[in-house]
């Protein structure tokens, strides 16, 4: 009785995290131009799912620094060079404001569902 | 007014792809377009130039009678005959107290997302009324308070010049902190650089640089490292950067973004017109554009938290030279500029 009840503790268990990371996905924003680019494009907002991940990639030959502080997710990737990347799941629901540092007109919004 | 600038920018491309097409250098190998003037100065749908709100910002700017004292203007720190600026290694406020930072030029601001040192103003507008309540600058209140019988709003209320100057120029919006802003703000959009010799090499005129400043500028570019934070028109990337100074008492835009890297970091200031505005760098420490260029070539004094831009340079002293002559060809002819008649009745 008492091995059964293991068993399906532990088959919920790698279930969850089978479809969460089934599921979960990464989204790679570019740092290029001074701006948060997502396949090519400027962006200011984007909306993702809780879990999901983002690759902040720095396409600029200088050092982008990029940070948030909100309550929702507070985070400091430190500064980076080009072709260096870094990634930040967001594993609550809310919203996020993403900044670099070193250039405050680079900023993004993260709705996280 | 004509707010357009006299470049159509269709035009200064014309001639700058023949600039690049005729003459074959290294240093024009390369897009350069990023450094010409944009076509229009940036300004706010909700403050859009006018004559009328020009000549109340200026009359404003030039008043002292917006400072607590009555002594101080706008002008007393931002002073058009040394670059709109005060020629001092720090700023001297209210009660001739020496203040911790030093006044930046005004010119070019239109161009800058953010104002002042450590950004925190994110418009002219936001920025306009900071120095003039500031205790340590102009020490002035807007109303009447415990310690002064009516603010600047009642003074300028009390004069009729002032109280037509703002109809005319913000018709029903009376004097506020907000048309006070607005027109100083209008004002300070003027004032904008005059095309320097590099200008008008980048535009085609090839005997406008020398050929050490031409040197000087692949310096600029290459191994100086210099526009990787110095770049575009205004030679600035708006960005904040720690680069070294020996001050250990001012966080910078640390204060406003608790980010690690912000600590002891400033914006980086236009270099414009840069032969006219001595001393350097936030807190004055430099006189000279040489020593400017010392302090990058030894990568720093302080590394503590400096930024990765900031590297040892190892120029000779021929790039050395070759530098300043460069920076001094961003220096144009100032425009003149006359005092404004300040209303007395």
């Amino acid at each position: 009785m008492k091995q059964k009840y293991l068993f399906n503790i532990m088959f919920i268990g790698l279930t969850m995290i089978f479809t969460t990371t089934a599921f979960s996905e990464e989204y790679v924003i570019d740092q290029h131009n001074k701006s948060f680019q997502l396949g090519g494009k400027k962006i200011e907002a984007i909306t993702i799912k809780a879990g999901d991940t983002i690759r902040f990639k720095n396409e600029d030959p200088f050092f982008h620094n990029i940070f948030s502080l909100s309550d929702l997710k507070t985070f400091d990737l430190g500064s980076f060079p080009k072709g260096q990347s870094k990634t930040v799941t967001f594993d609550k629901a809310g919203l996020a404001e993403v900044e670099c540092a070193i250039h405050p007109e680079m900023y993004m919004e993260v709705s996280v569902q | 007014m004509d707010i357009k600038s006299p470049f159509n920018k269709f035009g200064q491309k014309v001639l700058l792809a023949l600039c690049l097409s005729l003459i074959g250098t290294s240093v024009l190998a390369t897009d350069l377009s990023h450094y010409l003037r944009p076509s229009e100065i940036p300004q706010p749908d909700n403050n859009r130039m006018t004559p009328e709100r020009i000549e109340l910002g200026k009359m404003l700017f030039f008043d002292p009678r917006l400072s607590g004292s009555n002594w101080i203007s706008c002008a007393t720190c931002h002073n058009p005959g040394l670059g709109w600026s005060d020629g001092l290694p720090t700023a001297i406020g209210h009660g001739q107290k020496i203040l911790r930072r030093s006044t930046p030029t005004i010119l070019n601001t239109a161009y800058q997302p953010l104002q002042l040192w450590d950004g925190r103003a994110r418009s002219l507008e936001k920025q306009a009324l900071g120095p003039i309540e500031d205790e340590g600058e102009m020490a002035q209140r807007l109303h009447k308070s415990e310690d002064r019988s009516h603010g600047l709003i009642d003074e300028l209320n009390a004069l009729k010049g002032y109280r037509d100057a703002f109809e005319t120029a913000y018709p029903g919006e009376g004097i506020t902190k907000k048309t006070i802003a607005k027109a100083l703000s209008s004002f300070e959009r003027t004032i904008v650089s005059t095309d320097a010799p590099f200008d008008r090499w980048i535009k085609g005129d090839k005997k406008a640089m020398s050929k050490s400043a031409l040197r000087g500028f692949t310096l600029f570019e290459g191994k100086a490292n210099c526009a990787k934070c110095h770049s575009n028109f205004n030679f600035t990337d708006n960005g904040f950067h720690n680069i070294g100074l020996e001050d250990a008492t001012d966080a910078g835009r640390y204060a406003i973004r608790k980010v690690k890297i912000l600590i002891g970091a400033f914006k980086t200031p236009t270099l414009r017109d840069i032969a006219l505005t001595a001393p350097y760098m936030h807190n004055g420490a430099y006189t000279t554009l040489e020593e400017v260029i010392e302090h990058y070539n030894v990568g720093g004094i302080s590394k503590e938290n400096i930024s990765p831009n900031i590297k040892k340079l190892n120029l000779s002293n021929s790039e050395k030279s070759d530098l300043v002559v460069f920076l001094k060809s961003l220096t144009g002819k100032p425009s003149p500029i006359t005092y404004p008649m300040l209303p007395v009745e």
